[in-house]
């Protein structure tokens, strides 16, 4: 698998600086940097959103998970991936912050700066072609989940059991990997509609920033997420 | 008759520095005209176009029932905030916050962590029950305690719109803004009847 190019790009002191400040994040969960330029995905989406987003929501997030591990030793020894199926084992703060670190790692790496996220594989394409009819059309169904998803939430594409590609929607911190969530799935592209991920820039225009979004998607990412999927 | 946007209870500039005039043109004149111009969509020519946003609550669902509450949620949110606010209660609310929540700190300290804990959008709520005693609930996204048959006396609305421009992700320094300096104690003294 060829590394993104992404992955090239230089991190900005802020963040760096950010990454030895503030919360600990002591524990078996780690908050990595993010795969490129807190300003790399401007104007789109603007750079303050980014530090604030990635350092201080998506850092809470692990750090509450951190905290629940002493109520629940057996995360130590966990994936975030082997946490989802069985969720509903766990306390509601499991769930949202749990939730929380595996949503964003996702978000970020679906992202990429505009013109670096290259197109969808000739697979991934095939498949959206066949379940929804065009890439178009499969985008404004993701756009139509995430604009109508109301209070603070996710909107995913993801590979269901058969195989399909499928659009839906999860509240707050829920996805689709999680045994509590009524459409499940793997999910291989996810947009974060909290208000924090657009209010600096586009304040209540949700709509606004779903369009322009998929100026920063990874495709590149989406696609090896969806061959993954299909091959686990 | 359409459900038309009340007047804001001060102007838009009031509540500086703890609210932003910036913040209120969003939130008041953005989101709350949204839900406004939203439930009068959804309600055009319908019998639901008759009622009154209380009986919407406590009948609707759907998206009827989430912005008929948004819309009253909001007004009475405006009116829970005051240029004149914070402090204590007094009366029959302080009397009853004495019996109830361990008196002015009491109230403080369950209400900030209230409005804190309640994950993703929605709101803190200092009620009276049916019974009479005081209690403070959250509620997600647009639910209102109307429905629960409860007297709402004050609001916070804890949605990230209502505190991102002034405060960031800092939840807790607006809930601490609030409490010190807004919280509209005569309101909810009227409320309490
Ligand atoms: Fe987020
Ligand atoms: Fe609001």
């Amino acid at each position: 698998m060829p590394v993104p190019k992404l992955r090239l790009h230089r991190y900005a002191w802020p963040v760096v600086f950010g990454l030895f400040s503030g919360i600990a994040t002591a524990g078996p969960f780690e908050l990595e940097p993010l795969p490129y330029d807190s300003s790399a995905l401007e104007p789109y989406i603007d750079q303050q959103t980014m530090e604030i987003h990635h350092g201080r929501h998506h850092r809470a997030y692990v750090a509450n998970l951190n905290a629940q591990v002493e109520n629940y030793p057996e995360l130590r020894d966990m994936s975030l991936e082997e946490i989802m199926p069985m969720i509903s084992r766990f306390n509601m703060a499991v769930r949202d912050n749990a939730g929380g670190h595996y949503n964003h790692k996702l978000f970020w790496d679906v992202m990429a700066p505009a013109g670096h996220g290259g197109e969808p594989s000739a697979e991934l394409l095939a498949a959206i072609e066949r379940d929804f009819g065009s890439l178009q059309a499969m985008q404004a169904l993701v756009n139509r989940a995430a604009a109508t998803r109301f209070g603070s939430g996710w909107a995913w594409l993801i590979v269901t059991a058969e195989g399909k590609l499928a659009v839906t929607s999860t509240p707050n911190q829920d996805n689709p990997l999680m045994d509590i969530v009524p459409d499940q799935g793997v999910p291989i592209l996810g947009i974060d509609v909290w208000e924090h991920a657009y209010y600096l820039a586009y304040q209540n225009r949700r709509g606004a920033y779903l369009d322009f979004w998929w100026n920063v998607v990874n495709w590149d990412s989406v696609s090896r997420r969806y061959a993954e999927a299909m091959n686990p | 008759m359409p459900f038309e946007l009340p007047a804001l209870p001060w102007k838009r500039d009031a509540l500086v520095p703890h609210m932003s005039s910036e913040t209120i043109d969003y939130h008041y004149g953005k989101h709350h005209q949204t839900y406004i111009d939203t439930l009068n969509r959804l309600v055009a020519d319908r019998p639901e176009s008759e009622m009154s946003l209380e009986e919407l609550i406590h009948t609707a669902s759907g998206g009827v029932f989430n912005n008929a509450a948004q819309v009253w949620n909001h007004t009475f949110f405006w009116h829970s905030l005051s240029p004149e606010g914070g402090g204590t209660p007094r009366g029959a609310l302080a009397e009853a916050l004495d019996r109830d929540l361990g008196g002015i700190d009491g109230f403080r300290r369950q209400f900030g962590e209230a409005a804190k804990g309640q994950f993703g959008s929605g709101w803190a709520w200092l009620v009276k029950k049916n019974g009479g005693q005081l209690a403070i609930t959250t509620t997600g996204n647009a639910d209102c305690p109307l429905r629960d048959g409860d007297t709402p006396l004050l609001t916070l609305d804890v949605w990230e719109h209502a505190y991102y421009v002034d405060y960031r992700n800092a939840r807790p320094k607006y809930i601490e803004a609030f409490l010190d300096h807004l919280v509209n104690w005569s309101f909810a003294e009227a409320n309490l009847g």
